[in-house]
């Protein structure tokens, strides 16, 4: 048997359009934060905010209404002081705990706290903004229903979280490298390297990283 | 006795590994357990074993594509993940949902109910010793995945909403055979009760166990049943209705005691609740279209929120990111009702023996699909 056999040649010209329907959304200029859209003037705010803006004077720095949804931005130290008053004011039950990743601005974090109170019927979000590695504290303290949402904000995010009774990953496996909801984490993940070496596998993203830089 | 002899009764705390392979864990749940004999001093709930990253992988699909995924969270519940959702994006875009889509929709999550339900009937009953529900159960399950089937073609992962209303009207006759399996569901509920309300092991294995004050439950978290089984009334179909819950009459039922035995007389009521819910929804069925006035390319405009209704097992809630330039979520976020009902489960399990672990697990009714996502 001869070894001669040509190598079929490769197809010319493949059409690099012949995969329309990849579905992966283009993707944009990734957005500099959430645009939080103020309450049209004249709007009368709900009394729990009133009441929260009366017992905490300048605790809130911003004020955002969206599709019926109050959100309430606070910063980052005065989070705790917000929680206790929301829950005293009835704000009893802490449906959930988020964040979401911006990568463009300084502050990268949005940490999302989403409150309802179940005799009054009424919901709130309470927003504040945390830059990588800034302490946010935990409110597992005022709504122990908070500790494992903030885990998994820790695992999911790598947000430094203070005070918190229990803080390690929830999800992903306790060796794990990397906060896989950050928008820089590749979506396939890091691969079959990084299960096997994690070491490696960080030389191998630094360099890459490196040479994309050149 | 002599130092040698008290030697050999000295106790000592073990710590044993239950799950993440365990039959009654209900998937791949992992508890690791401080034992004092067969007493349980303290516990570790280990979960992560199903995750799939469900978030990371909806916020790269488009918004129509993603109700397939949110089948995949709380499976054997898909139709009130997708209800949940499509709610969300109709929310953040202010589309108005035709009234016939809205009674179906409605429909669709009761029967879903009534599903969840059976399928937590018969394996708590199986966990705790009496074989004979889980038969039971599956058989009346098995008549609303035919339901199900029959209207969109799939068994368990449904695929059955659309942001704007419903993927197709039901066949003609459906709504007969729904009716028809009301009256089932009427005359074998009582069979369901018959094997266990008044039956003495099932008091003894779940009366006063697994006890959660009001307070402490609505601290941890808990929503749905658990929570109802607390004495607390709260009902998202009830106090923020969605769908066509706000023209229902129905009962919320609440539990006293807050154990096992009380989440499990709310989960028996709420069966009646959802056929009586089922009878008025289609007896009220009104004419007209299915979908909503939506554009062919689904881009809500940028902003953020979070919509929640009343899945089998508690709150499930959506909270979305849109920046209003793509066709995919920014940020995409699930609040699993099962992952924040397992939170309580330390809590639960607490100086009761390792036998009611394993009724504890099955009474706060989690899905690991959705816990992992």
């Amino acid at each position: 048997m001869s070894d001669e056999t040509p190598t079929p040649a490769p197809p010319v010209a493949a059409k690099p359009a012949s995969k329309p329907a990849e579905h992966k959304p283009a993707a944009p200029a990734a957005p500099a934060g959430p645009p939080d859209p103020p309450p049209p003037d004249g709007t009368a705010l709900p009394a729990y905010i009133v009441a929260l803006q009366a017992a905490l004077p300048d605790a809130v720095t911003q004020l955002s209404l969206f599709v019926g949804d109050w959100t309430v931005i606070v910063p980052v130290t005065r989070l705790l002081e917000v929680a206790l008053q929301l829950r005293a004011q009835g704000f009893d039950t802490c449906s959930d705990v988020t964040a979401s990743d911006w990568p463009q601005r300084p502050q990268r974090f949005d940490m999302i706290y989403a409150l309802y109170s179940i005799k009054d019927r009424t919901r709130v979000r309470v927003k504040v903004r945390a830059a990588e590695g800034e302490a946010v504290p935990s409110v597992s303290s005022v709504w122990p229903a908070a500790n494992w949402l903030e885990r998994e904000v820790y695992d999911m995010f790598g947000v430094t979280i203070t005070g918190h009774p229990d803080l390690r990953r929830i999800l992903m496996p306790d060796d794990w490298q990397g906060h896989p909801q950050r928008k820089d984490y590749p979506l396939e993940g890091p691969g079959e390297l990084l299960m096997e070496n994690p070491l490696d596998w960080l030389r191998l993203k630094q360099t890459a990283n490196e040479a994309e830089i050149e | 006795m002599a130092p040698e002899t008290q030697a050999m009764f000295d106790t000592d705390e073990l710590v044993i590994n239950m799950g993440p392979q365990h039959p009654s864990t209900h998937g791949v749940l992992r508890v690791v357990l401080r034992l004092d004999g067969e007493r349980v001093v303290g516990s570790d709930v280990v979960i992560g074993y199903l995750h799939r990253g469900i978030e990371k992988l909806c916020e790269n699909r488009d918004y129509a594509q993603i109700v397939l995924i949110t089948d995949r969270m709380d499976y054997v519940a898909a139709a009130t993940s997708n209800l949940g959702y499509c709610e969300t994006v109709e929310k953040l875009m202010s589309i108005e949902v035709p009234r016939r889509a809205r009674y179906l929709r409605t429909v669709l999550s009761e029967l879903q109910r009534i599903a969840s339900h059976c399928l937590w009937l018969g394996t708590h009953a199986m966990d705790i010793g009496a074989m004979t529900v889980f038969l039971y159960a599956f058989r009346e399950r098995e008549l609303i995945l035919d339901l199900f089937e029959e209207f969109c073609g799939a068994r368990l992962t449904y695929n059955s909403m659309r942001v704007g209303g419903l993927p197709q009207d039901i066949p003609p006759g459906w709504d007969r055979k729904v009716l028809a399996f009301c009256d089932i569901m009427d005359a074998k509920l009582p069979e369901y009760e018959q094997l266990l309300t008044n039956n003495r092991i099932w008091l003894e294995r779940t009366k006063g166990i697994g006890v959660i004050s009001a307070e402490d439950a609505v601290a941890i978290g808990l929503s749905g049943p658990p929570l109802r089984g607390s004495g607390v009334k709260r009902d998202i179909r009830k106090d923020e209705p969605y769908a066509a819950y706000d023209e229902m009459q129905f009962e919320v039922p609440v539990g006293v005691a807050g154990d096992t035995y009380d989440r499990y007389l709310v989960r028996i009521e709420e069966f009646r609740q959802s056929v009586k819910i089922i009878r008025q929804a289609v007896a009220g069925l009104p004419e007209g279209p299915i979908v909503g006035k939506v554009p062919r390319l689904i881009k809500p405009p940028a902003g953020e929120t979070y919509h929640a209704i009343e899945s089998p097992k508690g709150e499930i809630g959506y909270f979305i990111v849109a920046d209003g330039k793509s066709v995919a979520p920014y940020r995409f976020r699930v609040r699993p009702p099962s992952f924040c009902n397992l939170q309580a489960l330390s809590q639960l399990i607490k100086g009761h023996m390792v036998a009611d672990v394993v009724a504890l697990i099955g009474s706060i009714d989690v899905v690991l699909g959705e816990v992992d996502r």
